[in-house]
């Protein structure tokens, strides 16, 4: 292995070597390095987030047609830089009556929550913090932190607006979560591990090809987990101040910033291992490297198509988002776990190509049923509430009246 | 002593500590935070145990579903989160006693149990052991029975909290 094709083994080994001519013992290296490995995966995503920042107003600029930050650097690549200098220096206003710990913890958890998720995702072959034999769970289950971390933060404000907006948060949160977690054992079942690494190494074809609906669904789903359009009425910008951070300034203010960013690539992260291969791709296994930069660029791609959807569709109401996820993507989540498995079994004895063919066709099958019944009931008139008469409290105006002569 | 046995003695006193706050913090909310970091100790014991199936697990379905909804349900049934009255019930001696012949019970009867004694054995690199853990859930011969009825309680807890929840037509009537 040479230091182009796998810079990270080859790193590993010399910081290794160099700690043991220190004169660490074989369990204090293991522990050094796994600190330091800690270090660089807290702090190289927070850093990231700085250049993620840049793009995302850079893409969204031009969406809305305006140029977006262009004075600080070339391109206003420093903008962020600025901006952070600036929130670093702020004051931090402590509400009146905040419950202290619950105010100050929920950053740092909302922040931890998504940087926790980055020490199970395997880079490339040889680059990955940990190789859980439970990855996928530890996704799910760190991303429950994250909740907790908004709870606190609408909890501990001591504001009535931050208490509803957190609820609003959480209960879109928990709901969009059934059909993640649905979503994401279909690429367990078919890689029949719940590690990442064998998730990815199982990945022959991408998982997108073997259950394209899934994947269409898992990435809707990660849209609503990160609150952006069209699942940000939590935080509308146009309509409300602000979501459950509205009593926090400075750099605990800038924490929840930084995790929202964060969060989206994250989630880009997880989509793309999930579905999109991960890593691989030709002369992975040889050129670790090569993986990494495949892994990167799918990334990209995915966080592009979120960044296109954010800044295109208008935004849901909450009565529309709720009923997408109860009537519409939980049951199809749920149809698509029971008629996998029973493809699965039938075509066992197939060639690859016909059993990919049959899943992903009985994936598309489900959707478009699913979609079909879904839609049905939304093209039924919606029950009207109130009047369209003015003044709306009047009691002749209510249309559930018989008699009412409001028409 | 080993540095696991370390870790395992400040984990248990943490969350013991923990414990202890649930039931005598006056802040309904702040005993829901300690349950939580209660919660959180028995994931860091299931992880020292290399069970890092339940370790996750304990996470995912307590920390995550049930201090959400603990936090729920004290949010929206009780105006006044905290509460002025008294902490001690005056017969406290018989439920200590109830608890402390419950615990006694069980002790003994888990003593009896082979495996209380054994010896942890380190499990060796590489091994699976969720696959196994799956198929003796499903396992005639396994857990397959106690699986099924808790999941027929669970269903049961379902149905009742959509009857206790569902607005019935004929009311309105």
């Amino acid at each position: 292995m040479t230091f182009w094709s796998d810079p990270f083994t080859v790193v590993q080994q010399w910081f290794n070597n160099l700690l043991a001519t220190i004169g660490f013992g074989p369990i204090g290296v293991r522990i050094v390095g796994m600190l330091v490995g800690i270090v660089i995966l807290a702090v190289g995503p927070m850093l990231f987030t700085i250049f993620l920042i840049w793009v995302e107003r850079k893409v969204i600029s031009r969406i809305q047609d305006r140029i977006g930050p262009n004075r600080v650097g070339p391109f206003g690549l420093f903008q962020p830089f600025a901006d952070m200098v600036k929130i670093f220096i702020k004051e931090h206003i402590t509400p009146r009556g905040a419950d202290w710990l619950p105010y100050n913890l929920a950053p740092v958890l909302a922040v931890a929550a998504v940087l926790m998720v980055w020490a199970v995702i395997p880079f490339t072959v040889t680059f990955f913090g940990v190789d859980l034999n439970v990855g996928v769970l530890f996704i799910i289950a760190v991303g429950s932190l994250g909740e907790m971390g908004i709870i606190l933060a609408g909890w501990g404000s001591n504001n009535k607006y931050a208490l509803l907006a957190m609820f609003r948060s959480v209960a879109q949160l928990i709901s969009y979560e059934i059909p993640l977690v649905l979503c994401s054992l279909v690429p367990v079942m078919l890689a029949g591990s719940l590690n990442l690494n064998d998730i990815v190494k199982a990945q022959e074809p991408w998982f997108i090809v073997t259950a394209p609906a899934t994947a269409i669904i898992f990435f809707i789903v990660s849209l609503a987990e990160i609150g952006r359009a069209p699942f940000d009425l939590a935080e509308a910008e146009s309509e409300i101040v602000s979501g459950f951070n509205i009593e926090y300034s400075g750099l605990k203010f800038g924490m929840f910033y930084v995790a929202e960013f964060l969060h989206t690539f994250t989630v880009a992260l997880i989509f793309a291992t999930l579905f999109l291969g991960g890593w691989r791709g030709p002369g992975a296994e040889q050129y670790p490297i090569l993986g990494f930069v495949y892994y990167f660029i799918k990334v990209g791609v995915v966080y592009f198509l979120l960044m296109l959807v954010d800044g295109t569709l208008p935004r849901l109401r909450i009565d529309q988002m709720m009923n997408l996820n109860w009537k519409t993507l939980t049951p199809i989540s749920l149809a698509v776990l029971v008629v996998f498995p029973l493809v699965d079994k039938l075509m066992a004895g197939s060639p690859t190509w016909l059993r990919v063919l049959a899943l992903a066709g009985s994936n598309l099958l489900v959707l478009v049923i699913g979609e079909r019944i879904g839609t049905r009931r939304l093209a039924r008139a919606p029950a009207e509430v109130g009047s369209r008469d003015r003044p709306v409290a009047r009691p002749e105006n209510v249309l559930s009246q018989p008699d009412s002569g409001a028409r | 002593m080993s540095g696991l046995q370390i870790i395992f003695i400040l984990v248990a006193a943490v969350t013991l500590f923990s414990a202890l706050m649930v039931v005598t913090v006056r802040r309904m909310m702040h005993a829901a935070l300690w349950l939580v970091l209660a919660l959180f100790g028995v994931a860091v014991m299931f992880a020292t145990l290399q069970a890092s199936f339940f370790a996750v697990i304990q996470v995912l379905v307590y920390i995550g579903a049930i201090a959400i909804l603990i936090i729920f349900s004290i949010m929206l049934t009780q105006r006044v989160l905290e509460t002025s009255g008294e902490q001690i019930i005056r017969n406290w001696w018989l439920p200590a006693l109830v608890a402390l012949v419950l615990f006694g019970l069980l002790a003994s009867a888990l003593s009896l149990w082979r495996g209380f004694g054994e010896q942890l054995v380190e499990l060796p690199a590489g091994v699976e052991n969720i696959p196994a853990l799956g198929k003796a859930l499903v396992d005639p011969a396994g857990y397959a029975i106690p699986f099924e009825v808790a999941s027929v309680l669970l269903l049961a807890a379902l149905i009742g909290a959509i009857y206790v929840a569902i607005d019935r037509k004929e009311k309105a009537k």
